[in-house]
């Protein structure tokens, strides 16, 4: 049982590892390799799940000799242990899901470097995840950037580089204003560990000594995450380098690269700075005002977008904005519901890039919609996990997109009048926006027309049908289990602060 | 397959009908709704022709002389982004006269953190340099996910410019020697002086760095230099000789996989409190400081690849 404290340790250790040794093999073993890796990194994380959840109290583990604040220190509860589990699934589904498209779309005697970048952003995701030290924190950021980039411009043609210097740029300003925050924060309390920060935070908030450099920190770390996690003014980088980039690339990008700068920004709304100065500073109204523009501003974008991928891609601004105005209503109902957001999001939006590679492939690769028409009696299963995809998206019950509504919806009940009208308002107006691209969509691949292209038996790939079928179920279990999931968040989130 | 139903019932049963739909083999729609077939749309416009035509467009929309809006649009923008970031420079520049007083005593960084690196550094790392022994020690993780970042730069590069070596040798323009003076005599005899020096001062401050200032990452980019001077001065013909892909991957990865090694056995040990056998040694002596002398030469193996893996693919796209 008390090996079981090792596991996250462990589960970062051997994606890193994973990823120097693959850089040695070639394409074929570096693929069994990695999905090896992420499948043991997923076991681990449930045996880390499991332990804390018995015990029901989170952990600190060092990293070496010295405790913290000398050493390095990782800490762990039911909510990193749920999160890491959760993200380690969707990253083997996002990566079996495209594996065939990878083989055409990347150079074979490159295939091996793509399971090199995975491994290390599986490593970095799981730091952001489980560390309690910025610093550290902010290594892997980088980490994470730069394999990003990777993931992007792999697929070597004119759009993904366009949008792989893109990314690069916006994510470096993002980067840099972090970078910045953190240093005004260790030069204010002295400290880089988070609890520690956290304490001397504190004291300067009860002095009102360093007010101005605390809240510069507080803004400067607040934009950089929005910046790198695409919130809607900050979005210009987002449509194309999901749109073009290999399909298994953009189901991680969407739903996990963004994911993990969002729960880096909710450990330090929690435990650095302390969510009641937070609040005092008013960085929530902010993030609710652009959380809801991008509610609108995204699903906007996403109707007059005549390329699937991109269509979806647009509709991830909306997502995130809807993330972000539960993280501006300020209160512990309101990070509920976007954790649980989170969750929903990350896995609809990897399955619907999956399921629209499904539909392009029955409809000779072109991704506007006048080839899509009729695409779903081509390729059936991809029509239907797109359809459930869609459905979850506009909300529809059974699925995992509506309980993340009502959670919203809830949330915004308890807190005052002027912020829970906008919310529920804007929330309907992107429903029926959400509905009006999503259902287009559907209507579109459903409508029987006489096509030249082939239609794909699930035969043809059994794994993809196994993958989008994963999928499937994973998005009504969300659905229709939510309330444990729920529980266990809101236990993490105890055990969080 | 059996089943209890004859052919004509089953045909009325909802199963048919299902997998009748999995199959594709009939529309749901096609007798009860009367549709239009679509009309395949295809414009049968080359690319080229599209491209000429997108170009005349943005040509005409951003043409200044006939869009006002656009001429006031840009200096409105112009104006806007300098305003803008002079204000954000006013902002930081006061957030900077807020802070702490530097050089004073009490600011908040001279706390029990640094005075126990200082106080205690050497007893606790064996090392003399205490700087090494906080990156190498005391915050071993951190610097294992810097090198992380070097690496995972390098590869990022080689998804970049990255070329197999056939095409390497079938591309001439990739050839970039045609531009530049063959056997330049002066740059070689420098090299062949230089070359050895630079590589021993690396590796000096390599194995040193647990004692005088130094370390992997500045030792590791000396032999990188080096080793660019030399690619420089003789080419990758001569250079390919002890050190090509091959060496390199082999390098590389043996590195960075005991470092792991090592790093994994180190945390393991350490946040479980076991003993783990390693001795640091006299304080001051090269074969002190427990894994920090091991460590450093890993890190500067690991700089010195990337430095010169940087060069080689930017200039030829293959090492």
């Amino acid at each position: 049982m008390e090996i079981l404290r090792n596991f996250p340790c462990f589960s970062l250790i051997l994606s890193m590892c994973a990823s120097i040794i693959s850089s040695a093999l070639n394409g074929k073993w570096a693929r069994r390799l990695n999905i090896f890796v992420i499948s043991a990194i997923g076991v681990m994380s449930a045996c880390t799940l499991y332990f804390t959840f018995v015990t029901n109290q989170c952990y600190i583990y060092k990293m070496g000799r010295f405790s913290a604040p000398w050493g390095n220190e990782i800490r762990f509860g039911n909510l990193e242990a749920v999160m890491a589990l959760f993200f380690s699934v969707i990253m083997l589904l996002s990566i079996l899901g495209g594996r065939k498209h990878l083989f055409v779309e990347v150079d074979p005697f490159k295939e091996n470097l793509y399971y090199v970048l995975i491994n290390l952003l599986m490593s970095s995701l799981l730091a952001l995840i489980y560390t309690n030290d910025l610093f550290t924190a902010y290594v892997f950021v980088e980490i994470n950037t730069i394999s990003a980039c990777g993931l992007i411009m792999i697929r070597e043609n004119g759009h993904t580089l366009e949008a792989a210097t893109r990314y690069m740029l916006m994510s470096l300003i993002g980067s840099g204003l972090l970078l910045f925050g953190l240093c005004i924060l260790y030069d204010i309390t002295g400290h880089l560990l988070m609890s520690n920060i956290k304490e001397q935070v504190l004291l300067l908030a009860q002095t009102g000594q360093y007010h101005i450099p605390l809240v510069v920190a507080i803004i400067f770390m607040g934009v950089g995450l929005a910046i790198k996690s695409a919130l809607f003014p900050f979005h210009s980088w987002l449509p194309d380098s999901y749109g073009y980039s290999t399909a298994s690339s953009a189901a991680i990008l969407s739903s996990l690269v963004s994911k993990g700068y969002i729960f880096l920004l909710i450990k330090i709304f929690y435990r650095v700075i302390g969510f009641e100065i937070i609040a005092e500073s008013r960085l929530f109204n902010v993030l609710f005002v652009f959380g809801l523009c991008g509610m609108i501003f995204g699903s906007l974008s996403a109707i007059r977008e005549n390329d699937i991928r991109r269509m979806i891609a647009f509709s991830s601004v909306a997502q995130i904005g809807y993330i972000y105005m539960g993280f501006g209503l300020g209160t512990k109902a309101g990070m509920i519901a976007s954790i649980f957001h989170i969750f929903s999001h990350a896995a609809t939006k990897s399955m619907l890039f999956i399921a629209a590679v499904g539909l392009t492939d029955a409809s000779g690769k072109s991704k506007k919609f006048i080839d899509l028409t009729g695409a779903g009696y081509r390729n059936v299963i991809a029509g239907a996990t797109f359809t459930v995809g869609s459905l979850s998206m506009v909300g529809v019950p059974l699925f995992s997109g509506f309980i993340s509504k009502i959670l919203f919806a809830q949330a915004s009940v308890s807190v005052g009048v002027n912020k829970m009208l906008p919310t529920l308002i804007v929330l309907a107006i992107s429903t029926i926006l959400n509905a009006i691209y999503f259902m287009k969509t559907v209507v579109r691949i459903y409508t029987p027309v006489k096509s030249d292209y082939p239609t794909i038996p699930w035969k043809q790939d059994v794994s993809y049908a196994v993958v989008c079928i994963c999928f499937i179920i994973c998005n009504v279990v969300l659905g229709m289990c939510s309330e444990p999931i729920v529980d266990l968040i809101r236990s993490g989130l105890a055990m969080f602060a | 397959m059996s089943r209890l139903k004859n052919d004509e019932e089953y045909a009325k049963t909802g199963a048919f009908r299902f997998f009748r739909w999995m199959k594709g083999t009939k529309d749901p729609y096609l007798d009860e709704v009367e549709m239009q077939p679509g009309v395949p749309y295809r414009d049968s416009l080359t690319l080229e022709e599209i491209m000429a035509q997108e170009q005349q467009t943005m040509e005409k929309v951003y043409d200044t002389e006939t869009n006002k809006w656009i001429a006031f649009f840009n200096k409105v923008y112009s104006v806007s982004s300098v305003l803008f970031c002079l204000v954000l420079a006013g902002i930081m520049l006061y957030m900077v006269a807020c802070l702490p007083r530097f050089g004073t005593v009490d600011r908040p960084i001279n706390n029990e953190v640094s005075q126990v690196y200082i106080e205690n550094g050497i007893q606790d790392t064996g090392a003399v340099n205490i700087v090494t022994g906080m990156i190498l020690n005391y915050r071993a993780f951190d610097t294992f996910g810097e090198t992380c970042v070097l690496f995972i730069a390098t590869t990022c590069v080689m998804v970049l410019l990255m070329k197999e070596e056939e095409k390497i040798r079938a591309d001439k323009s990739l050839n970039d020697r045609r531009f530049e003076p063959k056997n330049d005599v002066i740059l070689q005899n420098v090299a062949f002086v230089l070359v050895p020096i630079v590589f021993i001062f690396g590796i000096y401050v390599i194995l040193n760095g647990h004692l005088s200032p130094g370390g992997g990452f500045s030792g590791g980019a000396m032999i990188g230099a080096g080793m660019i001077l030399y690619v420089s001065a003789y080419g990758f013909d001569k250079m390919q000789k002890f050190f090509n892909e091959k060496t390199y991957k082999v390098v590389k990865v043996a590195a960075l996989c005991t470092y792991c090694v090592v790093i994994t056995y180190y945390l393991f040990m350490g946040a479980n409190d076991f003993n783990n056998h390693i001795s640091l040694g006299v304080p001051g002596m090269i074969f002190s400081a427990g894994i920090i002398l091991w460590l450093n030469i890993f890190v500067g193996i690991e700089v010195a690849c990337t430095m010169y893996a940087f060069y080689a693919l930017f200039r030829r796209g293959g090492l």
